[in-house]
C-alpha cells in the first residue's frame, strides 16, 4: 500500500514521570515536501522529533518510513534510517575543524589510523553541494551562528539524510543569511530530500513550507496542505482559540515619561539606543536575535559595567552602574535565562521571593521567617502560583510557575519600571495566558512595562508601542495602531524606517 | 556562504607565546652562564623534565576531556614501591615493570569508572585516589625505603644510549605514541569532543562513558611509567616519591596552552611547558639561586602563561 508518506507517525504516545508529553499523535509527511511542524512551546514538538532522532522512546504507537515499520532506538538507528536533526543549540564542537566536526565519529581512515587527507577532501565536496566555500581546516569557533548552521546541514547531507528535521533554524539569522538558508532549503527539496521545518515565524512557514501539521499540548489538532490554512487560523489552531481572546484588553492609561534613556552604547552589541518610558506603559521591544535587546536593557539596568548612556528616571540623572543601584531607582529585571539569571533553583519558593529585597522580610533588623512566609503566601496567592507551599524548592515548579516566582520576586520590590526579558519563553499556553493578564494588570496599576519577545504575537497582542531594534540600534518605532508583523519584520531585517 | 574565513589563517598567539618565552629563556640564560649551553648541561635538563613530562601525557589527555587527574603523583609512587617490592622478590624484571605499571592503570581505570558511573566529580574521585593510594604506599612499606634492588633496574633511569639518557628516550616514544593516539585515531579525537560540548559529542554518538574511563586509565598508565622510571633513577622504591608531581603536571599542561575548562590542547605544549620548568630550575641552579625562589618563579610563569591566554581570548 503506498500512502505516498516517505514519513508517518500512528498514534505515538509519551510520558514522562506522570506528565503526558504526547497523547495520540498521528499524521504523514510526503517524500520530497517541506513539512512545517508548528505548535507553542511546550506542545510536544521536540518531544514527537527526538522519538524520532532515537533520543527518546515512544510509549505505543508506530513510525513508519517509506510505509514500512521501523523500530527506532538509538540515535545511531535514526542515522541508519537517513533521519538528521539540526538542533536549534547547534551540536558542533568549538575547538574542531569543520571537516572533523562533519565527519566526527566516522572519520576516513588508512591502515587504522585518521586520514586527514581525505576527511578534508571529502568535506570539500559536501560543503560545494550546499554552495558553501570555506577551509575543511578552519575551526568551528571562528565561524558565525549562519555558517555553523550550514555545517550542520553538510553534515545531515554527508550522512546521506532523506528527511532533514530543522528545529528554528532561522532565530539567529540575518535577512540575508536566512534567504541563503531557503536557497539551500530549495536545493535540498530538488535533490528530492524531505523537510520538517519548526519554527515560530509564521511568514517564513508560509514561504517555503509546503505543508504543515499543529500540535497543541501534546495533542494533535490539524494537518493539511499550506495553500489551505492562513495565519489567523493557524494560530487558532495553535492556542486553542480565536486571536482575539488570547490577549487580555488593555485598561492602562498612559502617563508622562517616567525614564529617557539616551545615547546608550558598549561598543559592542549597544550602539547608539535612545528611548522615552511613559508611566503606565507597554514598551516592546523587538529583532532578531543578536539584535542588541537584551544587552540593551541589561545596560539600562546596570549589569552591563562597559556601557556608557544617560539615564534620567522622573526628568532626573539616574546614575546605576550595578543592579543594585538600579533596583534603588525603582526597576526591575525579569532575566530570559529563568534557570541560569532569574532563579535560585535549589533554593525554596521563599527564599527566591525575598531574595532581591529581603528587607521586607526583617523585624527590627532581624530576617523573620514568619513574615517571609506571609509575605510569600500573599504572592504564591495573587500570581496564582501553583506550588504545594512557600517552602518547596523552586526546581520542582512548572517552567511558568517558576517564572511567576521570579516575578513575584521583583514585584518584591516594588518597582515602577518592570523589564520582562523573553517572560514567556518554554512555558505553557496557560501560565502565558496568566502572565498576559498580569502584564496589562500592572500596565493598569500605573507601572511600566518594557517587554523583550521574540514572539510576534506577544508583542503586537500586548504593547503599545514598540521599538524594533537591528544590529545595536532602534531602526524603527512603531505604534499600536500601526502594528503588524511585516512592519515589524521589516525594521527587524534592517528595512529604513521612510520606506 | 562566506570566502573570507578561507584566507583569514588563524595565527595562535598562546603556541607563539610558549615558545617565546622559552626562546627569551634560553637566551638569557646563555648570555648570563655560558655553560647552560653545553650538550652536557642540556641533556641534564632533557632527563630533569622526563618525570613530569611523562605524567603530562595522562594530564593533557585528562584536561582536554575537560576532567582532572589529582591522583598521578601518589599513583606514580604506588607504581615505584610495587617495582622495588617485586624486584626485590627476585622477579624478572619485564614482569615486575608490566605489575607495577598495572597497579597504577588499575587505579587510573577506578578513578574513570567511579567518576562516570558514579557521577561523582573527577576532582573528588581523584582526590580521593591521591590520598588512598598513598596510604596503600605508606601501608605496604611501613613508610621505610626499599632499597638493595639488582643492579640491571638502574638502566631505566640513569643508563645511556649513546649519548642519550635511557628515560629521555623513553619519554619520547611515549610522546609520539601520546600524539598519534590524540590525533590520529577516533578515541583521541572524541576527547576533544567530550571536552569542547559534551553533549554534542553524545549526540554524534561518541561513546562518551567509555572513552572517560579510557582517558583516566590512560592517566594512570603514564604515572605508572613516570613512578617507574623515578624509582629507577633514585634506584629504590621511596614511599614519599612523587609527592605534588599532580601540580607540576597540570603546570606544564596549563603552560603548554591546555585549557582547564577542557576541549583545547595540545601536546607538544605540555612538553615544551615541562620544558620551561625545567629550564628554569636548571638556570637558577646554574646561578646559585635558592629552590625557594624556584617556586616563586614557577608559580609566577603558571600565572602570565594562563593569563596570557584569558588576554587573547577575550
Amino acid at each position: 500500500m503506498d500512502s505516498g508518506y516517505i514519513l508517518e507517525f500512528q498514534g505515538i504516545s509519551k510520558s514522562f514521570v506522570g506528565v503526558q508529553a504526547l497523547k495520540d499523535i498521528s499524521f504523514g509527511v510526503k517524500k520530497g515536501e517541506v513539512h512545517a511542524l508548528l505548535g507553542e512551546n511546550g506542545a510536544g514538538k521536540s518531544t514527537l522529533m527526538k522519538i524520532l532522532s532515537g533520543a527518546y522512546s515512544k510509549d505505543t504507537g508506530k513510525i513508519l518510513i517509506d510505509g514500512r515499520e521501523v523500530n527506532i532506538r538509538h540515535t545511531k538507528d535514526s542515522e541508519k534510517l537517513g533521519i538528521s536533526i539540526i538542533y536549534q543549540e547547534l551540536n558542533l564542537i568549538p575547538e574542531m575543524s569543520v571537516a572533523e566536526n562533519i565527519f566526527l565519529e566516522r572519520q576516513p581512515k588508512k591502515a587504522g589510523f585518521l586520514d586527514w587527507k581525505k576527511m578534508n577532501k571529502d568535506a570539500v565536496e559536501v560543503l560545494k553541494r550546499i554552495d558553501m566555500n570555506i577551509s575543511p581546516k578552519v575551526l568551528i569557533s571562528t565561524l558565525s551562528v549562519a555558517q555553523r548552521q550550514m555545517i550542520e546541514i553538510a553534515k545531515a547531507i554527508s550522512l546521506n539524510a532523506r528527511i532533514v528535521i530543522m528545529d528554528e533554524p532561522t532565530s539567529a539569522l540575518t535577512e540575508g543569511e536566512t534567504k541563503k538558508l531557503f536557497q539551500v532549503i530549495g536545493n535540498l527539496k530538488e535533490q528530492g530530500i524531505t523537510m520538517i521545518y519548526i519554527s515560530h515565524r509564521m511568514d517564513e512557514v508560509f514561504e517555503i513550507c509546503d505543508s504543515y501539521t499543529v500540535m497543541r499540548d501534546g495533542t494533535f489538532i490539524s494537518s493539511g496542505s499550506i495553500r489551505d490554512v492562513n495565519l489567523d487560523k493557524i494560530i487558532e489552531y495553535m492556542v486553542g482559540r480565536p486571536m482575539s481572546q488570547v490577549f487580555p484588553e488593555k485598561k492602562n492609561k498612559i502617563g508622562d515619561v517616567i525614564m529617557q534613556v539616551q545615547d546608550l552604547h558598549n561598543d559592542k552589541e549597544v550602539r547608539g539606543i535612545t528611548f522615552d518610558l511613559r508611566k503606565g506603559e507597554v514598551l516592546g521591544f523587538a529583532g532578531l536575535v543578536g539584535a542588541g535587546r537584551s544587552e540593551t536593557l541589561k545596560a539600562v539596568f546596570g549589569s552591563d559595567k562597559k556601557a556608557k548612556g544617560t539615564v534620567l528616571i522622573n526628568g532626573k540623572k539616574a546614575s546605576i552602574h550595578s543592579p543594585k543601584d538600579a533596583i534603588h531607582h525603582g526597576l526591575g529585571f525579569l532575566p530570559e535565562d529563568r534557570k541560569g539569571e532569574g532563579l535560585v533553583t535549589e533554593l525554596s519558593v521563599m527564599d527566591n521571593v525575598v531574595m532581591a529585597k529581603p528587607e521586607n522580610a526583617m523585624v527590627k533588623g532581624f530576617f523573620s521567617a514568619k513574615r517571609a512566609k506571609e509575605l510569600c503566601r500573599r504572592y504564591i496567592k495573587d500570581l496564582m502560583i501553583k506550588t504545594p507551599s512557600e517552602t518547596q524548592t523552586a526546581k520542582y515548579l512548572s517552567g511558568g510557575n517558576q517564572q511567576k516566582v521570579v516575578l513575584a520576586k521583583w514585584l518584591n520590590c516594588g518597582p515602577e519600571i518592570i523589564i520582562l526579558d523573553e517572560p514567556t519563553r518554554g512555558i505553557d499556553v496557560n501560565a502565558k495566558m496568566e502572565i498576559y493578564n498580569m502584564i496589562t494588570d500592572l500596565a493598569a496599576q500605573g507601572k511600566s512595562i518594557i517587554l523583550i519577545s521574540s514572539e510576534m504575537q506577544e508583542i503586537i497582542g500586548l504593547c503599545d508601542r514598540v521599538n524594533v531594534m537591528f544590529e545595536g540600534k532602534i531602526a524603527g518605532v512603531l505604534m499600536k495602531e500601526e502594528l503588524t508583523q511585516e512592519k515589524i519584520m521589516h525594521y527587524a531585517t534592517g528595512g529604513n524606517q521612510n520606506e | 556562504m562566506n570566502e573570507k574565513v578561507e584566507t583569514k589563517k588563524r595565527i595562535n598567539w598562546n603556541d607563539l607565546a610558549i615558545v617565546l618565552i622559552l626562546l627569551v629563556l634560553i637566551v638569557i640564560l646563555a648570555i648570563i652562564k655560558p655553560v647552560f649551553l653545553s650538550a652536557e648541561n642540556l641533556l641534564n635538563i632533557m632527563r630533569q623534565v622526563t618525570i613530569v613530562a611523562i605524567l603530562g601525557i595522562g594530564m593533557s589527555y585528562v584536561l582536554i576531556s575537560a576532567e582532572i587527574d589529582l591522583s598521578v603523583g601518589s599513583l606514580a609512587a604506588l607504581s615505584g614501591i610495587i617495582v622495588a617490592l617485586t624486584l626485590k622478590s627476585g622477579w624478572n624484571m619485564g614482569i615486575c615493570i608490566l605489575l607495577a605499571l598495572l597497579s597504577s592503570v588499575f587505579c587510573g581505570f577506578l578513578n574513570g569508572a567511579i567518576h562516570t558511573f558514579a557521577k561523582i566529580p573527577s576532582f573528588i574521585v581523584t582526590m580521593g585516589m591521591l590520598n588512598i593510594a598513598r596510604g596503600v604506599v605508606l601501608v605496604i612499606t611501613n613508610s621505610y625505603p626499599i632499597t638493595g634492588l639488582p643492579a640491571a633496574f638502574k638502566v631505566l633511569g640513569r643508563g645511556y644510549l649513546g649519548p642519550i639518557p635511557i628515560p629521555v628516550i623513553i619519554m619520547v616514544v611515549c610522546y609520539v605514541i601520546g600524539y598519534i593516539v590524540l590525533k590520529y585515531t577516533k578515541f583521541g579525537r572524541s576527547i576533544y569532543a567530550i571536552g569542547g560540548n559534551i553533549e554534542a559529542a553524545r549526540l554524534s554518538g561518541i561513546p562518551v562513558s567509555r572513552n572517560k574511563v579510557l582517558i583516566h586509565t590512560i592517566s594512570g598508565l603514564t604515572a605508572g611509567i613516570a613512578g617507574v622510571v623515578l624509582a629507577s633513577r633514585v634506584f629504590s622504591g621511596q614511599p614519599g616519591a612523587g609527592n605534588g608531581l599532580e601540580l607540576d603536571a597540570i603546570a606544564a599542561c596549563v603552560i603548554g596552552g591546555t585549557s582547564t575548562s577542557g576541549g583545547k590542547g595540545r601536546l607538544w605544549g605540555t612538553f615544551l611547558g615541562a620544558l620551561i620548568m625545567g629550564i628554569i630550575a636548571n638556570g637558577m641552579n646554574l646561578l646559585n639561586i635558592s629552590t625557594n625562589w624556584q617556586l616563586i618563579m614557577q608559580g609566577t610563569i603558571i600565572i602570565v602563561a594562563v593569563g596570557l591566554d584569558r588576554l587573547k581570548s577575550d
